[in-house]
């Protein structure tokens, strides 16, 4: 399945790109496409990621399915 | 209702005036009409901001806006609302969000005005990044009300 990723604010500076296509089989959900950017790390190791899938919030174990936007950022600031 | 996000500088009180100027239907419905405008400030944790940059999620941004006006038009009766949020690059002073309600009564525009800007400040996919003297930092977390 493919999945594209994107990142937002701090994270995207800390990951050095905007967004990836992730080529992979076996993911189910938010967590499983977290562990496949961040080399296994999983969400609760990290601090303050907020996930959305198409446009809508999300969380670790939302189900993700082939050809889905999953993006991650950190708490938004905005007003 | 309306959701405006711009990249440009913009005068809260004109969009408001051309916003009414294109709902003649509803004049004469509405009593009331509550309005927040929010500017950047010059200083933030005890620091002086020479200026900003305003990151968003184009497409999810507008979307959790328009939800936001969805659900507030379910928990009270109002007419309309407008949002305008500015990002990009922000001097001190710059509106940066301007919201407006408009409603037949004021305890309904006031309540659901204040409601949009809290979810606003919750949910749309907004992240500032400050200039500073020394340096720039993203803002982690809104100031309390």
């Amino acid at each position: 399945m493919s999945i594209k990723v994107r990142y937002f604010a701090g994270l995207r500076e800390q990951m050095g790109r905007t967004e990836e296509t992730l080529v992979a089989d076996g993911i189910a959900n938010v967590h499983d496409v977290w562990k496949c950017i961040s080399q296994g790390q999983t969400m609760a190791e990290t601090d303050n990621i907020i996930a959305a899938v198409n446009m809508d919030y999300a969380k670790p174990d939302s189900p993700v399915k082939d050809g889905d936007e999953v993006a991650f950022f950190p708490p938004v600031t905005g007003g | 209702m309306a959701v405006r996000i711009s990249a440009m500088p913009f005068d809260p009180l004109q969009e408001l005036a051309s916003a009414q100027a294109g709902m003649p239907e509803i004049q004469g419905k509405i009593g009331a009409t509550a309005i927040f405008i929010g500017a950047m400030r010059d200083f933030n944790d005890n620091d002086d901001v020479q200026a900003m940059t305003l990151e968003h999620y184009p497409g999810m941004t507008e979307r959790q806006l328009e939800a936001i006006i969805a659900q507030t038009r379910q928990q009270w009766p109002i007419v309309d609302a407008l949002i305008v949020h500015r990002v990009g690059s922000v001097l001190p002073g710059d509106t940066l969000v301007l919201i407006a309600v408009w409603s037949a009564h004021r305890s309904a525009a006031f309540d659901a005005c204040r409601h949009i800007l809290e979810e606003l400040k919750t949910r749309a996919p907004f992240w500032k990044k400050e200039v500073l003297t020394d340096g720039e930092r993203w803002v982690e977390h809104n100031t309390p009300a």
